[in-house]
């Protein structure tokens, strides 16, 4: 588990940023630590070259009396200056040092030196910085300052540098395991999920959290796919059983035929015989299409054989292919366009599904002793174009008209008229899957089905 | 003629040769994408056929092979992928015509035939003869014997199809496919209307028929034998 929290992106993120962060919050107090520190040296420093300075020119003027008046003078009231001048011997003759500290013997030039005061409870060891010049006839002098704050300051900066950077390292790690965890957690919900999918189960959903951030969005996207699969995979299923049960039917039908034709066995029974098979044969093949490309339709979408389509062009094609049949059979076939409506879809589908109306309009759609008169029509509706196909047969009652859109549903009984049931059942996957819908309504007499799909301008 | 079947499986290829042979044609088989590519190379063949599943490089990848080195021999795609969409890719790779197994012969045959006499340069021709009947492409005018038939825009080109290929059969189906660019089986005997109006104005009042149908395939324009 903790293996697996570290080797999280967030974790990785995380300890990334605090690396960062670390390094800046050092830089940041290294540079306090150079404009502090560093400047009170030099300040330092630049006090006691003045000092030694201005000391040696009073000893050049007014001679060792002048000096001694001066240090006494001078080291009477100050608490952090130091000075002392000192014989040959190193012995002290003034200043408000005692004695010249044991790092300076012999020394000249810079030095530093610890220096012990003493306080109510024993005593203070402070750090001193000095410069030590010689004078002639071996004297020499020492001035010097208390930089003990000064150096406080300094580690005090150190100190909050590696203290700001193991704090941050603590914090870092530790949010960042905090947050992974979190977020480990939403993974492996996702993952359960998905790998009870892959395992078969479709229904399982992903949890989402409902604060809206990107993980639930990607929730909500891995559960809007997993529903479609589902959806998908039950329609599949759907079709395989469909067509096991609708060619099974043919097939033992044809199957009898044949067995029958062998066992009676003249040459003229074998020449119906085949014939017959011929004939439901190609009947099968058909209804095969036909469920495939409804299925197809339904479950696959349109794939890019999608183009513009002048409704007006299209309807005065079908009209043309339907009129001659239609004034065969003594009827009328009207059209009734409003021109310049156009559509995206796929021409052939729309087409078939076209025809598929028309052919039942002229089936199904005539009342006896009638001719037919089928109307074509189209017309645009707000945002859609609705194409419609109207008969003035029958009808069909109001309580049929969502169970005729069923595949196989034939409401005529019997075999009175050629048909496979499919007709439809593919309009309506050819409307669907062009974003549409089927409508079946009266045509007061008759039936009228309206395709509603959406209008594309024709661009002028 | 002669035509190159491009079809791995045994029996489907057999079931192609015998026929083709049957109907007066030679034909070769390949068994592979490979081994069709090279003898389609020799152009010795007036049509090739080409199933669009092959082993190795697949009929499609064939096409547009030959297509790509320049032989523009007519190709005729044999599928088992039935859809409109999938005829459209054949289409677009480079066939000249494409046809969903499983198939009935006649249909394979009649488009074969008409395939290849796409390959004689004629079509700039301004006007055909089929017999007594004359047609002006350009006037858009039929005559037979002299005498002025008027047709409809559609029966016009259902005729001129039909002309074009004079003395063999023509399909509904490629009739569809032809006049209304419609790629799938409408179910219904529209076609037959449409043939039976334009016999009424091109036969009607003549002894000699010169539409026919072919029982169990379609219709066949032929111009009258001689009288001996």
């Amino acid at each position: 588990m903790a293996l697996r929290l570290i080797k999280t992106s967030t974790f990785r993120l995380t300890a990334l940023y605090m690396a960062a962060f670390a390094l800046s919050v050092s830089l940041i107090l290294l540079y306090i630590y150079v404009n502090t520190v560093v400047l009170f040296e030099r300040q330092v420093e630049a006090g006691i070259d003045a000092e030694v300075a201005s000391l040696v020119e009073s000893y050049d003027q007014g001679g060792l009396a002048g000096l001694v008046e001066t240090i006494r003078r001078r080291g009477d009231y100050s608490g952090d200056n130091f000075y002392l001048l000192t014989d040959f011997f190193g012995h002290r003759i003034v200043g408000n040092l005692n004695s010249l500290p044991v790092k300076a013997l012999g020394k000249r030039g810079w030095l530093e030196f610890p220096y012990l005061v003493a306080t109510a409870n024993g005593f203070d060891r402070r750090q001193i910085r000095a410069f030590r010049t010689p004078l002639d006839r071996g004297f020499s002098l020492l001035v010097g300052r208390d930089v003990q704050t000064r150096r406080d300051f300094g580690y005090l900066i150190k100190r909050m540098q590696f203290s700001a950077i193991m704090l941050v390292i603590v914090f870092g790690l530790g949010g960042g395991l905090l947050m992974s965890r979190n977020f480990l957690k939403r993974i492996n919900a996702i993952s359960r999920t998905m790998r009870r999918t892959m395992a078969g189960d479709l229904s399982g959903r992903v949890p989402v959290g409902g604060s809206g951030g990107e993980l639930d969005r990607l929730a909500d996207d891995l559960n809007r796919m997993l529903a479609r699969i589902e959806r998908l995979m039950t329609g599949m299923k759907e079709i395989s059983s469909n067509i096991t049960h609708d060619l099974k039917t043919p097939l033992t039908r044809l199957r009898a035929r044949v067995e029958t034709a062998l066992a009676r066995g003249d040459s003229a029974t074998y020449r119906r015989a085949l014939k017959h098979t011929l004939e439901e044969a190609d009947r099968i093949l058909h209804i095969f299409d036909a469920l495939l490309l409804i299925d197809r339709a339904q479950f696959g979408g349109l794939k890019d054989n999608v183009c513009d389509i002048d409704v007006g062009v299209l309807v005065d094609e079908l009209r043309d292919l339907f009129a001659p049949l239609v004034e065969d059979a003594g009827g009328a076939l009207n059209c009734r366009v409003e021109r310049g409506l156009g559509l995206r879809a796929n021409r052939q589908l729309l087409a078939q599904a076209l025809t598929n109306l028309l052919d039942n309009a002229l089936k199904y759609g005539v009342a006896s002793s009638c001719p037919p008169v089928i109307e074509i029509a189209a017309h645009r509706h707000n945002d859609t174009v609705i194409i419609s196909v109207a008969d003035q047969g029958p009808g069909i009652a109001a309580s049929q008209r969502e169970h005729v859109l069923k595949r196989f549903v034939r409401l005529t009984p019997g075999r009175s008229k050629p048909g496979n049931g499919l007709g439809l059942s593919l309009v309506k996957a050819v409307a669907a899957c062009h974003g549409g819908s089927l409508r079946l309504t009266d045509n007061n007499p008759g039936l009228r089905v309206e395709l509603v799909l959406a209008l594309n301008k024709i661009g002028r | 003629m002669r035509i190159l079947v491009v079809e791995d499986d045994a029996q489907a290829a057999r079931y192609l040769i015998e026929g083709l042979s049957q109907s007066g044609h030679v034909a070769d088989h390949v068994g592979d994408g490979e081994q069709g590519i090279e003898a389609a190379r020799d152009g010795l063949h007036d049509v090739l056929i080409i199933d669009r599943m092959l082993p190795g490089i697949d009929g499609l990848a064939v096409v547009e092979t030959l297509r790509r080195e320049g032989i523009a021999t007519p190709v005729l795609i044999l599928s088992a992928l039935g859809d409109v969409d999938d005829k459209v890719d054949g289409l677009r790779a480079g066939g000249d015509d494409y046809l969903p197994k499983p198939y009935a012969f006649v249909e394979l045959l009649a488009r074969v035939e008409s395939l290849a006499r796409r390959k004689t340069p004629a079509e700039t021709k301004t006007r055909l003869v089929v017999g007594p009947l004359e047609m002006d492409l350009l006037s858009r005018s039929v005559r037979r014997a002299r005498r002025e038939i008027v047709l409809q825009p559609r029966e016009f080109g259902l005729l001129e199809y039909l002309m074009k290929n004079a003395g063999r059969v023509v399909t509904r189906t490629m009739l569809l496919e032809k006049l209304w660019d419609y790629h799938f089986d409408p179910q219904t005997n529209v076609i037959d209307v449409h043939i039976s109006r334009l016999r009424a104005k091109i036969d009607k009042g003549f002894d000699e028929p010169l539409l026919h149908t072919v029982r169990g395939a379609g219709y066949m324009l032929r111009a009258p034998e001689p009288k001996m």
